[in-house]
């Protein structure tokens, strides 16, 4: 086995015993933990009185304009990463394309600032 | 067999299992929780292949950003299960039509895949030897010098992306009482305050 996926052995491991213990955890009580449903044990409590609705209700599409702007910032990061290792051999083209990718970014940014996409009303 | 080649058994097996929960599950929030387990298996899978940046990116990028994606589209379609099993009949010959067309394209594709006997080297001759430089150090000698057409439209892409989002999703409520945080700190008191010298009895 090669060095680089030895090194990866410890995390192996560890998904190995995450999913023993998982299981572990599941396996025991069904087999051992007393079992007795009935119809105002199993029902949704609401602070002890009824519940008013069901809970799958629409969310705010605000929260998907939050969440599709960070996963554009965590791309815009995701390049940098491979571009700070290969710093010293991309040379000064590499390091002024990083400088254009994200100043083309920072357009983006000053729009959705501008625009008060990242206010919360 | 080596350890390596068990847990590429694992996650392949977990990776195609999931794929298949992922379609099969009756309800679309477990259907997107089969699609984050399908991810880390193929991120175990990239490790395997020593694309070591890539299945971190498969990890941060796809379980982490674009799982939470899925789950918002999910539970901002209000989904009605028993409006979806009715529909089901009167989709499905069209989507095993459209899935028949895809499966004879990929047939035909992989049929006729020949390799030209240059493919190897011309790789070769672009991408620094795995062995001497590291995964993330080759990507990055690479991306940014000589892909720097693809990088900068890749920024592009982004950028069209979060102009696009904004455009779509982005109302104003009207009658939202906003802080102006320079029109507080601006102020001024002599003029925001007034003093009345009030007469007794008399009133203002």
């Amino acid at each position: 086995m090669d060095g680089l996926l030895r090194e990866y052995l410890p995390i192996l491991v560890f998904l190995g015993i995450a999913i023993g213990l998982g299981l572990v955890l599941i396996v025991i009580p069904a087999l051992l933990a007393p079992y007795r449903p009935d119809p105002e044990k199993t029902s949704a409590y609401e602070c002890g009185f009824n519940a008013f609705d069901d809970a799958r209700m629409k969310f705010d599409v605000r929260f998907y304009l939050v969440s599709i702007l960070f996963i554009i910032f965590d791309l815009e990061v995701a390049f940098l990463f491979p571009w700070a290792v290969a710093f010293k051999d991309v040379g000064l083209f590499g390091f002024w394309s990083m400088m254009v990718f994200l100043a083309v970014l920072t357009i983006g940014f000053a729009y959705e600032w501008k625009k008060g996409a990242l206010e919360w009303e | 067999m080596t350890v390596a080649d068990y847990a590429f058994y694992l996650f392949a097996i977990v990776l195609t299992a999931a794929g298949l929960m992922t379609i099969f599950a009756r309800n679309p929030v477990h259907s997107v929780l089969w699609l984050i387990c399908a991810f880390l298996s193929a991120s175990g899978l990239f490790v395997l292949l020593g694309a070591e940046f890539l299945a971190m990116l498969m990890l941060i990028v796809y379980v982490g950003a674009v799982a939470v994606l899925f789950l918002f589209v999910v539970m901002m379609l209000d989904v009605d299960f028993s409006e979806l099993k009715a529909g089901m009949a009167q989709h499905l010959p069209v989507g095993l039509l459209i899935g028949l067309v895809i499966l004879m394209q990929l047939t035909i594709v992989a049929g006729d895949w020949i390799w030209a006997d240059a493919a190897p080297m011309l790789r070769a001759a672009v991408a620094p030897p795995p062995a001497e430089v590291e995964n993330t150090a080759a990507l990055g000698q690479l991306i940014y010098t000589r892909y720097v057409l693809l990088f900068q439209l890749a920024g592009l892409v982004l950028l069209v992306a979060m102009i696009g989002a904004i455009v779509l999703t982005l109302r104003h409520r009207a009658n939202v009482k906003r802080q102006d945080v320079l029109a507080q700190l601006y102020r001024d008191p002599a003029r925001a305050v007034e003093l009345k010298d009030v007469q007794p009895g008399q009133g203002i």
